[in-house]
């Protein structure tokens, strides 16, 4: 020990000086109140609202404008398979069988249907991220880049994900997939920064016919409250305890 | 107190140090303020720019087309459906115009016939509808309404109004071609509308403009002598597509 000019306990006291220098601070920064956020400090405040969408299926016509609307307003990639919201087009035949297609989210139109004698009932259904009460994606986050905002619409942290996909197939309702440039989970945001200027979605803002109906959960004087009171209300797979928040009104029990 | 228990401390305090520091490089600011995610994310979120302007923001420049509009049937189909996200010229209106889309095509996406889509709603096929025909050439975009016959005609000649309702003639009323007498209403078989007599008539709008328009053009010298038009051409239902 002489020879390398420091002897043990010299060391092992100089190192117990150095660790508390540089852990004083860390201590202290671990007191610090929570700054207030831009969002939180403005005018709007998240924590007074519980956003919801409703979606009267025996008003939607299918013409895809959400669909367009909404890659345009958060640059969607153009290219087919990447959708915050897409159409679905139900066939239920008289022989009990289901199709359901959806070529290019509905942005393309929809051909016509296959051996049309046989159809019983067609019509279409919009989806989107349901934006879950109890969204499974969050939970399965290993890094917590997606997560719950205080007004219930679930979000994804771009600049912090990592890219495993663990939420893409935690989804149930295939509503996320990975971005083909930024290489992260995306998804609907609510067009979250529209809500915060007081506007709807696009995909509300452009639906020529009124089948997408946007507002919030549990509060009487907003759009969707009047929705749910005149329509029946579903949802898609209640077994699964998600809670969505889409409501669903007319909706046929083949949606699946 | 025993060697060791000094020594373990020291070793203790390195440790805590140790994931004080980590914990402070490797979790980033605003994490957890919220809840387990990072509280800065959400202004990054909401700080995205807009596109979609809102109706309203249309409205408060174009306040006569969107009281038109509110008034009619379009009163739900929001002004950017049409024209296109107007965020940026909402912004600065001088420095880009919304498009203005006159193709057929645009009012196709909701209203060409799909039996999918809901009882009730207008559509039409958009093969036999007047093909090539922009829609807006009879349909008012911002209060659309179906075209109407003169009722002082459709109640006796309701089916000639019918198919010329569809027909590439269906702009035109009545009155191009015929005028009809007041007192032919009173006494329609001794007092008869007026029909063409003379093939110039017709070459009006089809003989002497630019080819390649909607209107089909014909050389009047050439084509058909000596007939008149309306001897080989039913004009309540001329060809379509040729």
């Amino acid at each position: 020990m002489s020879d390398q000019g420091i002897d043990r306990r010299a060391f092992v006291g100089d190192l117990v000086a150095a660790c508390l220098a540089a852990g004083g601070p860390v201590l202290l920064g671990m007191v610090r109140v929570a700054a207030a956020q831009g969002v939180g400090a403005g005018a709007y405040d998240p924590s007074a609202h519980d956003y919801g969408i409703g979606i009267d299926i025996a008003k939607c016509i299918g013409c895809a404008r959400c669909v367009a609307a909404c890659k345009a307003e958060n640059d969607v990639p153009m290219e087919p398979h990447y959708f915050n919201t897409w159409i679905e087009r139900y066939v239920l035949r008289t022989d009990g069988t289901v199709d359901v297609d959806s070529p290019n989210g509905g942005l393309d139109g929809f051909g016509p249907i296959e051996s049309e004698g046989d159809v019983l009932r067609t019509f279409f259904v919009p989806k989107l991220c349901n934006h879950c009460a109890n969204p499974p994606c969050v939970q399965v986050c290993p890094v917590g880049a997606t997560f719950q905002s205080p007004d219930g619409v679930v979000l994804v942290d771009d600049s912090y994900c990592i890219g495993c996909r663990y939420c893409i197939q935690a989804c149930p309702y295939g509503a996320r997939y990975l971005h083909p440039e930024k290489h992260v989970a995306a998804k609907c945001t609510f067009c979250y920064h529209r809500l915060v200027k007081g506007l709807v979605p696009a995909c509300v803002e452009v639906c020529p016919t009124g089948a997408r109906v946007f507002g919030e959960v549990e509060k009487r004087a907003t759009p969707l409250a009047r929705f749910m009171r005149f329509n029946d209300i579903q949802v898609l797979k209640p077994n699964l305890n998600t809670k969505p928040k889409a409501y669903y009104a007319n909706l046929d029990g083949e949606v699946r | 107190m025993p060697q060791q228990v000094p020594r373990l401390l020291a070793v203790l305090a390195i440790a805590a140090g140790a994931l004080l520091l980590a914990r402070r490089l490797l979790i980033p600011e605003t994490f957890g303020d919220l809840g387990h995610y990072r509280a800065a994310a959400l202004d990054t979120i909401a700080a995205r720019p807009i596109k979609f302007a809102g109706r309203q923001a249309c409205a408060a420049c174009h306040g006569a087309v969107d009281a038109k509009r509110v008034a009619g049937n379009h009163r739900g189909v929001a002004c950017e459906i049409c024209h296109g996200p107007a965020a940026a010229h909402a912004a600065a209106p001088m420095a880009g115009k919304p498009e203005i889309r006159r193709e057929r095509a645009l009012c196709l996406l909701c209203h060409a016939f799909n039996p999918s889509r809901p009882t009730g709603f207008p559509q039409v096929d958009s093969l036999t509808h007047n093909a090539r025909i922009p829609c807006m050439t009879c349909h008012q975009p911002h209060a659309p309404e179906p075209p109407v016959t003169p009722r002082e005609c459709s109640a006796c000649h309701g089916g000639i109004a019918r198919q010329k309702a569809v027909s590439h003639h269906a702009t035109l009323p009545c009155t191009t071609c015929h005028e009809a007498p007041e007192t032919h209403r009173q006494d329609p078989r001794s007092v008869r509308p007026t029909k063409p007599t003379a093939r110039a008539f017709c070459g009006g709008c089809h003989s002497g403009m630019p080819e390649g328009g909607v209107i089909p053009q014909i050389d009047l010298q050439r084509h058909g002598q000596p007939y008149l038009c309306w001897q080989c051409h039913y004009p309540h239902h001329p060809e379509a597509g040729t």
